[in-house]
C-alpha cells in the first residue's frame, strides 16, 4: 500500500478450502484490495455461495480464469500440478506469485520426480521460488517475488524440529519419527467416498504409514538424511488441525535447560511461534482445538533425560499456518508489511 | 530486586522487593512452581506440583 491506495491482489482457484481461508484473510487485510476470484467448475456465483462464512462481507463473483486481469499479487489455490503449465502465463499478469500448491515447494527436480512420480512441467521455475515457511526464510521473502506453498503436514513437522535442528541438538545418527495427526478438511472440498460422514466421523486411521509427499519438504528444509527421516499419518475426527509428534535422540549430554533454550529462542524470533509447555492448567503441551482459525503454531517437547529420548510437537491449523494464513504471513514480508497483518486473531476458547 | 535463574529452564526470574523465604513463585517461562529457599544470596528451588494423569 502506498499514500492510501491498495495493493491488488487475485486468487486462481478460490473455491477450495485454502482458496476460501485465503479470501477470508484477505477480505480483512488493511492493506489489500481482492479484484477477482477465479473458480470454472463455481463461475459466475457469489464467492459466499461457496464460503458461506464471507456472506455480507463480499459481493465478489467467482470469475472465468481466461478473463483473468492484471493484479499487483496473484495467489495461487489450486490443486497440485496445474500451476507449473502456467506459471508463465501468470508471471505475465503479476510481478509477484504466491503458490499454496506443492509445485514449487521442491528446490530440485530430480527430488521433485523421486517424490512425485513425475517429471516437473517448469523445472527452470523451481529456483526462483522460495520456500514459503517465514519461520525458515524470512530474509529472502523480503526481496522475493516468487513464494512457494508449504505442505500442513511439513509444516507441523519442520516447525516440531527447527529448535532442535536449529541448535544442533539431535543426535542424526538416529531415526526420527513422526506421527502426524490431521483433521478432515487437509482432504480438500472435492471429497471422496472415505470423506462421507459415515465413514469419516470418528474415525482414527492411518492413511500413509510412510512415503507421504510432505516428507520431501522435511528432508529439503531440517537437511535431515532421507534415510532417517519417516512420517506416518493419520487422520482423526477433526475438521481442522494438524498435530506433528516427532520422536528422535538428542546428542549425549544434552538437558532439559538447553531444549529450553533452544525453544525460547525460535519463539522469540518468530511472532506465530509459541511455547507451550505448561505446569497448569488443561492445555498444558500443544493442542490444535484451540488454534482453530489462528496462525499460531503451538511447540512442546519432553526429555527423557536417561535415554536422551524426545518428543517434539507442534499443533497447527492445517489451513492457516499450514496454508493460507502462512500464505499471507509471506505477503506480507514480501510488501515490507508487519508480518502479522491481518492475522491477529487469537482463536476461541472454549470451542 | 534481584535475579535468579529458574532451576528448571534457566529463564531469568526477577524476585521482587518483598519476597519472603518460604514463599512459592512460579517461573514466567515455563510456569514451574519454585520455593525461595534464600534471600541472600537470592536462591529458589523447585517446589513439588500436582500431576496430570488420565490414564488409569
Amino acid at each position: 500500500m502506498n499514500d492510501g491506495v491498495k495493493t491488488t491482489v487475485s486468487i486462481i482457484g478460490g473455491s477450495g478450502y485454502g482458496g476460501g481461508e485465503l479470501l477470508r484473510l484477505l477480505l480483512g487485510h488493511p492493506n489489500v484490495e481482492v479484484r477477482q476470484v477465479t473458480s470454472r467448475s463455481h463461475l459466475g456465483e457469489y464467492v459466499y455461495q461457496v464460503h458461506p462464512n464471507l456472506r455480507k462481507r463480499s459481493q465478489l463473483k467467482f470469475s472465468d480464469p481466461v478473463s483473468l486481469e492484471p493484479a499487483d499479487i496473484l495467489f495461487l489455490a489450486q490443486p497440485h500440478g496445474q500451476a507449473q503449465h502456467h506459471i508463465e502465463e501468470y508471471a505475465k499478469l503479476a510481478p509477484k506469485i504466491i503458490d499454496l500448491a506443492a509445485d514449487f515447494r521442491l528446490r530440485d527436480a530430480a527430488f521433485y520426480e523421486q517424490w512425485y512420480g513425475e517429471k516437473h512441467a517448469a523445472p527452470e521455475w523451481l529456483s526462483k521460488f522460495v520456500y514459503g515457511l517465514p519461520e525458515l526464510h524470512r530474509a529472502e521473502m523480503a526481496t522475493a517475488n516468487y513464494i512457494s506453498g508449504v505442505g500442513c503436514n511439513a509444516t507441523a513437522s519442520n516447525l516440531a524440529l527447527l529448535p532442535l535442528v536449529k541448535a544442533d541438538l539431535l543426535d542424526v545418527s538416529s531415526p526420527i519419527f513422526v506421527e502426524v495427526k490431521v483433521g478432515s478438511s487437509e482432504g480438500g472440498a472435492e471429497g471422496n467416498s472415505g470423506s462421507l460422514h459415515a465413514e469419516r466421523a470418528n474415525v482414527i486411521r492411518t492413511f500413509s504409514a510412510f512415503g507421504h509427499r510432505h516428507t520431501a519438504e522435511v528432508i529439503q528444509e531440517m537437511g535431515v538424511n532421507a534415510s532417517r527421516v519417516s512420517l506416518t499419518m493419520t487422520a482423526v475426527d477433526l475438521v481442522r488441525g494438524v498435530l506433528a509428534t516427532a520422536h528422535a535422540k538428542v546428542k549425549p549430554g544434552v538437558a532439559n535447560k538447553d531444549l529450553w533454550k533452544a525453544y525460547r529462542a525460535v519463539a522469540n524470533e518468530n511472532p506465530f511461534v509459541r511455547m507451550v509447555k505448561e505446569q497448569r492448567g488443561i492445555y498444558r503441551v500443544p493442542e490444535p482445538k484451540i488454534l482453530a482459525g489462528t496462525n499460531y503454531a503451538d511447540l512442546g517437547f519432553e526429555l527423557d533425560e536417561s535415554n536422551g529420548h524426545i518428543v517434539a510437537m507442534c499443533a497447527i491449523d492445517n489451513l492457516m499456518k499450514g496454508a493460507s494464513g502462512t500464505a499471507v504471513q509471506c505477503m506480507n514480508l514480501m510488501m515490507g508489511w508487519d508480518e502479522t497483518l491481518g492475522l491477529e486473531f487469537m482463536g476461541l476458547h472454549p470451542i | 530486586m534481584s535475579t535468579v535463574p529458574c532451576p528448571e529452564c534457566e529463564a531469568q526470574i526477577e524476585l521482587t522487593s518483598g519476597t519472603e523465604t518460604g514463599e512459592i513463585i512460579v517461573c514466567p517461562d515455563c510456569g514451574v512452581d519454585l520455593e525461595v529457599v534464600s534471600l541472600n544470596p537470592a536462591t529458589v528451588q523447585l517446589a513439588p506440583m500436582e500431576q496430570e494423569d488420565w490414564g488409569e
